[in-house]
């Protein structure tokens, strides 16, 4: 398990535990306090077990095997729905995402740590935060109505040219495209990326950037020299933490991905799904055994999150100097 | 010529070369960063503004056809305002106090870690899995309706985490001399933290809570899962599915005429427009009140 110990001044570590005259509102108040830090815990346990609880029933009502089947078929008398579709949709789509976002998010960091002028740093942070402030289903809305007519060009260009390329194979070339949700997966991932990479970057010891100048390193030798390697755990963790957030991301993907159930890595043709995204198309017409698989892959999104998460958080936790970098 | 011009010239055109390269890129990347967002609100506000008055305003969807100008989102903004008053009313006690628990009484011990732990682990609970859990939990297991309240308590598990660590950091900013001060006076601890430590980082959390009340606005995941979908008014959060803002713009952008649409980006103009403020005002009131917070 992790620390995440806090080493800032303005704790109340030392004071905490000496004597005071107890008033009658202490106990109360010390139980509800904790209570509410125990109920956080709580809910966490209780999304699982509920999870597990509605998706049993329907698991147990299915007759295709719920790893390795590809279709979702979970309203008919006779059940059959798996995972595989959709978890490979929602991998391949979250690291597409992550390949897209991650070398621009270190620029926009590295831009506002160290290249841009630092009255306007503060402003220009805020600039890409407002990019998270955008709903996802603005986003959604933006992505079919602008990027996915947009985007017809430039993917038959890149199937006409680079086809050779498994990957921007295929024979039809489509707009709702896994590309170009990937796409807008990416442009909402990339603030949190950026914003950590930021503060991470912000915090590289001043005393080796100005020596590695003093030594007549050019900027770049000294970010490559002192900045990077301090950052690197940071980064890597700020990508992990927008994988999870792309892997969860629902609605914009809901209303772009053609909501395909096939495995393919052509991401220029017609295919596309996620777990999050199968869950808000099939939520309005699923039956009782239809709603509990929903709940099953649901099930399954939230441990692989977690999973992501919680090694995110590891990665970072591990150093002491990002003790101050908040999500 | 100075004697510092040939040092600097020393530094070989390869070096150069790769230096400038490097910051074109760094600056390139912040464009192709800013070209979305510049886009995004652009066609938001050049197409959102076509249906956006008085009637988009203050009526509703009901008899409206389905290929019928006209219409409204009246309902998903009553929905929207209420659900996310609900989700702070049900989220920011839990969090403060949690937050006083983690800054206050909780010694380094095991709780405490794993406490601060979990809040991490919380803020990536996708938002489609917290709607999930409220919609096995309350409404297949307790058997109660689609609500207004239903869709609240998803929001304020995805508020939560963000309120704990706003009002974490603002507590911790507080003066421990302060603390002092008022435990020698012989206040008690639990006096002490309302009366003092609080109102002290009163401002630092309205501003995290804004933060997290404009984040959780924007949710459309679980309010599908929870409020699901009407097209009348419904003033009562706690009976009978509602709509919101976000529930509307998806309901409207799934259909395939171009009134529809129009409502769409009408709505999304109301929404951004609504968050933005949140955003804005939570910025102002940390602006107004920081004389020594610098980032």
């Amino acid at each position: 398990m992790a620390t995440s110990t806090q080493t800032r001044e303005g704790g109340s570590a030392p004071l905490s535990r000496s004597a005071f005259r107890r008033s009658r509102g202490d106990g109360p108040f010390r139980y509800a306090s904790t209570g509410a830090g125990i109920l956080l815990l709580v809910i966490m346990a209780a999304i699982a077990v509920f999870l597990i609880a509605r998706a049993i029933p329907a698991l147990q009502a299915n007759t295709a095997s719920f790893l390795t089947e590809m279709t979702w078929n979970a309203n008919a008398s006779e059940p059959k729905f798996g995972i595989g579709a959709l978890a490979f949709g929602t991998v391949l789509s979250s690291f597409l995402a992550l390949i897209i976002a991650t070398p621009i998010a270190i620029g926009v960091a590295l831009f506002i740590s160290h290249y841009a002028p630092r009255r306007l740093a503060s402003f220009l942070g805020y600039v890409i935060d407002l990019l998270a402030a955008v709903p996802s289903v603005v986003y959604g809305l933006w992505g079919i109505i602008f990027l996915v007519p947009f985007m017809r060009g430039p993917s038959q260009f890149l199937n006409d040219y680079l086809g050779w390329i498994p990957i921007f194979g295929g024979d039809q070339v489509v707009g709702r495209s896994m590309l170009v949700g990937s796409l807008v997966l990416a442009i909402m991932i990339l603030p949190i990326i950026a914003a950590i990479s930021r503060e991470v970057f912000l915090q590289a010891p001043k005393m080796q950037e100005e020596a590695a100048l003093a030594l007549g390193a050019t900027r770049w030798e000294m970010i490559r020299m002192a900045v990077l390697p301090f950052g690197r755990p940071g980064v890597i963790s700020a990508a992990m933490l927008g994988l999870g957030r792309a892997m969860g991301e629902t609605i914009a993907v809901a209303l772009i991905f053609p909501a395909t159930f096939t495995i393919s890595f052509e991401i220029l043709s017609a295919n596309g799904n996620s777990i999050a995204a199968n869950i808000a198309n099939g939520f309005g017409e699923a039956n009782d055994i239809g709603r509990g698989a929903l709940i099953a892959s649901g099930l399954v999104l939230f441990i692989i999150t977690l999973l992501v998460n919680m090694a995110a958080r590891w990665v970072i936790s591990r150093r002491k100097e990002y003790a101050r970098v908040a999500a | 010529m100075s004697a510092v011009t040939p040092e600097i010239q020393r530094i070989s055109g390869l070096r150069r070369f790769k230096d400038k390269g490097v910051q074109v890129l760094v600056y390139l990347a912040f464009a192709i960063a800013v070209v979305p967002l510049v886009s995004v609100l652009w066609m938001v506000i050049a197409n959102g503004l076509a249906r956006f008055d008085m009637e988009f305003l203050t009526h509703s969807m009901r008899n409206i056809g389905a290929r019928d100008a006209g219409g409204g989102a009246y309902h998903a903004i009553i929905g929207t305002l209420e659900q996310v008053a609900l989700a702070s009313l049900i989220s920011v006690p839990i969090g403060l106090l949690t937050a006083v628990y983690l800054v206050e009484y909780g010694t380094n011990g095991r709780l405490k870690r794993s406490i601060s732990f979990f809040v991490d682990i919380m803020t990536g609970v996708p938002s489609v899995v917290a709607g999930l859990f409220i919609l096995a939990f309350w409404i297949l297991i307790l058997g109660m309706p689609f609500s207004g309240f239903a869709g609240a308590m998803a929001l304020s598990i995805l508020m939560l985490p963000t309120v704990v660590r706003a009002a974490e950091e603002m507590l911790l900013l507080v003066p421990n001399d302060l603390r002092e001060a008022s435990y020698a006076l012989g206040v008690s601890k639990w006096r002490t933290i309302v009366k003092v430590v609080l109102p002290t980082a009163f401002t630092g959390i309205v501003t995290g809570v804004m933060l997290a009340v404009a984040r959780v606005a924007g949710e459309t995941a679980p309010l599908l899962l929870t409020v699901f979908f009407t097209d009348s008014i419904n003033n009562d959060p706690f009976s009978g599915p509602q709509m919101g803002l976000p529930l509307y713009v998806f309901d409207q952008a799934a259909r395939p005429n171009d009134t529809a649409i129009d409502r769409a980006w009408a709505a999304a103009l109301t929404l951004i427009i609504i968050i933005m403020l949140l955003n804005l005002a939570a910025r102002l009131i940390t602006y107004w009140r920081s004389p020594a917070r610098k980032r």
